[in-house]
């Protein structure tokens, strides 16, 4: 049984840990936070690239390391623990992660090389509207190479090169690619409940579109390419969620109330206690999504699914408990903890809430057992 | 990352295979899963594993085992569950009050015992939880005094409770008071004792489950040798730890109806509109959360075997699963009673699914969420010696075992 990370990805993660501990402190989340007209932190975007980590997956002959996925999702956690400020999911776990499924020889060409070395940034809009994403919710259409129609909300559209885009072309759903300062698009700042992470409305009026992949499988590759952010989202909200337990821990050994540290009250203890066994039930799911990812497994949709459910639902707890266990102080700009709060809701939602995934991983289970039978 | 053999595993693996495979039952042992009927068959198979090495694989040679580590333990453990072997009524004996032999009783003692527990041949029990004391084993109170003749010996007096296997032990160890005049932890000595003594009495249990796998066990002027004591004088705290230490090694986790055995009766329960249950979209998320949970725990257990694979010591997250497991079989059991709406309420087995399953997990999930430490105590080690926040204040702590305030 050898079900963890080797002794070198450990390392990578010890290493990522310091060089994030150093490079992103919570005041500079906070500058992108407080200022509107940031969308993202540029320079630790810079200094990320010159780690190497954007292309940590993409194979060395399109400038990447080349080093596996698993590499990816140990620097996924270290991002996610210290809520970075920048667009690493839309570029890396969405935009590469779809050219390297689905691009023609041209494409990889002419954009991995790009994405790994921070020259562009990605982003993947699919959502035109409230509810759940399905090939009827889809509006936006795709003639003669142009596409028109509304994506809301876009993560990373206000500062993105290169957008994925879901759309019908005659009826059928393709994934596109677009680059956003080709003309033909309007871009808008919408207002989000995590503004470390910004978001738009993408406005296409005949902008130059590229099919990626087969015309008609938009919509089943979209599905793969999410189960792979699945993944490695999950790590980030790993991160995060134990990033938020450390928080309450420390806290609670400090704080006095009664005469006694609030730690050493079973109230207390007993919450803290629950955010461990949700967190641990995370990552263990979060690693069987890894072992999946990395294998490319037929496994992978319903590990996924798993291991996505597990993340969300963790660092939801874990981020609205860490507030409670504060109190008051809890509940104030100036901590931190609405920072981990804010992250939790924009990854639970960004590739689809958890309802819609426990919904997919009933259907995989019941095919799964449907061709056992 | 992967979920294969090292070399060295691969090639135990293959030497276990092949020896079960000579020598594994090849068909069940009939009926109670607490002993009863099996217990022959249970004896044997145990007697056979000894002769090989295989009944307590980390045990030095010595004693009996192989020398061997963990991981060979664990990869014994399930390929051995391929073949249908008999229950191990051995466990609790082997795994806790057999090492706290080998450790505190002096040679002749650990002679006279090691080998015919490792064969079968004589069977142990624990006796620490009270009427009185359950998470709190400290608070002991059945009563150990030195014999008025100035033998030595020592008279016992008391009651223990949730006995497991006492019915048919051949031997148990049992913490006792023998100083209520110092503070609780302090004030207790451990013995070994023969249950077949005619001081000892057992007594069935009938849970409210309807079955009767543990005991109460009565002591009534039972005479003991010191030769008999485990530790100093005073030191049965101590000892128990000891004891304590090997229980997550031998407590199991939740068995019954899984999220599996939900889907299937569900697509074939009338739902909300008639059609199949297994439609309803408020089943169908409880399924998806269940699944997690099962697999959290499932990966969470590679994650522990990966760690003695390696050589390590687990981490503390291979303590997490008795609190998930228990309360999932009281709500998935629960969910699948109330799925099957009215006639929900039939216990049957002739006429409820699985055999009435799902009634059975509602039933027996209550004893599960207190054995081996209740959900509440869990989530206190969880908190004290994994997350390393404050031990609860104790009110007992420093006043004379006498003087503590107790209720009924």
């Amino acid at each position: 049984m050898n079900f963890d990370f080797s002794d070198d990805q450990k390392f990578l993660k010890s290493e990522a840990r310091k060089f994030l501990e150093a490079n992103c402190p919570t005041t500079r989340v906070r500058k992108v936070l407080d200022d509107d007209a940031q969308g993202h932190d540029a320079d630790l975007w810079k200094a990320v690239a010159g780690q190497g980590w954007l292309g940590a997956a993409i194979p060395e002959e399109f400038g990447g390391l080349g080093l596996g996925h698993l590499e990816l999702c140990v620097i996924a956690e270290e991002l996610g623990r210290v809520v970075a400020p920048i667009p690493f999911a839309s570029t890396v776990y969405f935009l590469a992660e779809a050219v390297m499924l689905a691009g023609d020889a041209d494409q990889k060409a002419r954009l991995l090389p790009k994405i790994a070395a921070g020259e562009i940034i990605g982003c993947v809009a699919s959502s035109e509207g409230p509810g759940a994403l399905s090939a009827a919710t889809v509006q936006a259409t795709v003639a003669d190479g142009k596409l028109s129609g509304v994506k809301i909300p876009v993560t990373d559209g206000d500062i993105a090169d290169v957008a994925l885009v879901l759309a019908k072309e005659g009826g059928k759903l393709g994934l596109y690619l677009v680059e956003l300062a080709a003309g033909g698009v309007t871009r808008e700042a919408v207002k989000t409940l995590d503004p470390t992470r910004d978001a738009a409305k993408l406005t296409f009026a005949g902008a130059p579109a590229q099919r990626l992949g087969a015309a008609g499988e938009g919509l089943a590759l979209l599905e793969q390419v999410l189960d792979r952010a699945a993944v490695l989202l999950s790590f980030e909200q790993c991160g995060g969620a134990d990033r938020c337990l450390d928080m309450a821990k420390e806290y609670a050994l400090e704080r006095y109330a009664f005469g006694r540290v609030i730690a050493s009250y079973q109230a207390i203890k007993h919450k803290l206690a629950d955010i461990y066994v949700k967190n641990e039930l995370a990552r263990s799911n979060a690693y069987y999504g890894a072992w999946a990812l990395n294998t490319n497994a037929p496994e992978l949709p319903v590990a996924a699914s798993a291991a996505r459910i597990a993340g969300s639902e963790a660092f939801w707890f874990a981020s609205k408990e860490n507030i409670q266990t504060h109190g008051g102080i809890g509940f104030t700009w100036e901590m931190d903890c609405h920072l981990y709060y804010r992250r939790s809701r924009q990854l639970s939602l960004v590739a689809g809430a958890p309802r819609v995934w426990k919904e997919r991983l009933v259907s995989h289970l019941e095919r799964r057992n449907a061709a056992a039978a | 990352m992967d979920f294969n053999d090292s070399p060295d595993e691969a090639a135990y693996r293959k030497q276990v295979q092949d020896w079960l495979a000579a020598n594994a039952p090849k068909a069940q042992a009939g009926g109670d899963p607490e002993g009863g009927d099996s217990l022959g068959a249970s004896k044997a198979w145990q007697a056979k594993k000894a002769a090989a090495g295989y009944a307590c694989i980390t045990w030095p040679k010595e004693w009996g085992g192989q020398g061997g580590t963990p991981i060979q333990t664990v990869i014994f453990g399930a390929e051995e569950a391929k073949h249908p072997i008999p229950p191990n009524p051995f466990q609790i004996g082997l795994g806790m009050c057999v090492p706290t032999v080998m450790t505190f009783a002096d040679d002749e003692t650990k002679k006279r015992f090691v080998g015919p527990a490792l064969r079968g041949e004589e069977i142990w029990c624990q006796l620490f939880s009270e009427p009185s004391g359950g998470s709190d084993v400290a608070g002991s109170r059945t009563k150990a005094e030195r014999a008025p003749d100035g033998s030595g010996d020592w008279i016992i007096n008391g009651q223990k409770v949730w006995t497991t296997g006492a019915q048919f032990s051949d031997f148990g160890i049992v913490i006792c008071r023998t100083n209520p005049d110092v503070p609780k932890h302090k004030g207790l000595t451990m013995f070994w004792i023969d249950m077949h003594d005619p001081g000892v009495e057992v007594k069935p249990i009938h849970q409210m489950s309807g079955g009767s796998g543990f005991n109460e066990v009565f002591f009534t002027d039972l005479r003991v040798k010191d030769s008999q004591r485990l530790g100093a004088e005073g030191d049965g705290w101590k000892v128990s730890l000891v004891t304590l230490m090997n229980e997550r090694l031998a407590v199991g986790g939740a068995t019954g109806a899984g999220w599996a055995q939900f889907m299937e009766i569900a697509r074939k329960t009338p739902g909300l509109d008639g059609g199949s249950a297994l439609k309803d979209g408020a089943l169908r998320e409880k399924l998806a959360d269940w699944y997690v949970q099962a697999e959290g725990l499932k990966h969470t257990r590679n994650r522990t075997m990966t760690a003695l694979s390696r050589g390590q010591t687990p981490g503390p997250e291979s303590s997490i699963g008795k609190i998930i497991s228990a309360v999932q079989m009281q709500e998935l059991g629960n969910a699948a009673i109330e799925m099957l709406d009215q006639y929900g309420i039939i216990n049957d087995p002739e006429l409820a699914p699985l055999h009435a399953g799902f009634q059975g997990s509602v039933m027996f999930a209550p004893g599960l969420r207190i054995a081996g430490g209740t959900d509440e105590i869990l989530r206190n080690i969880i908190a004290e010696r994994v997350l390393g926040l404050p031990g609860d204040i104790r009110v007992d702590k420093d006043i004379p075992f006498k003087d503590m305030p107790t209720g009924r």
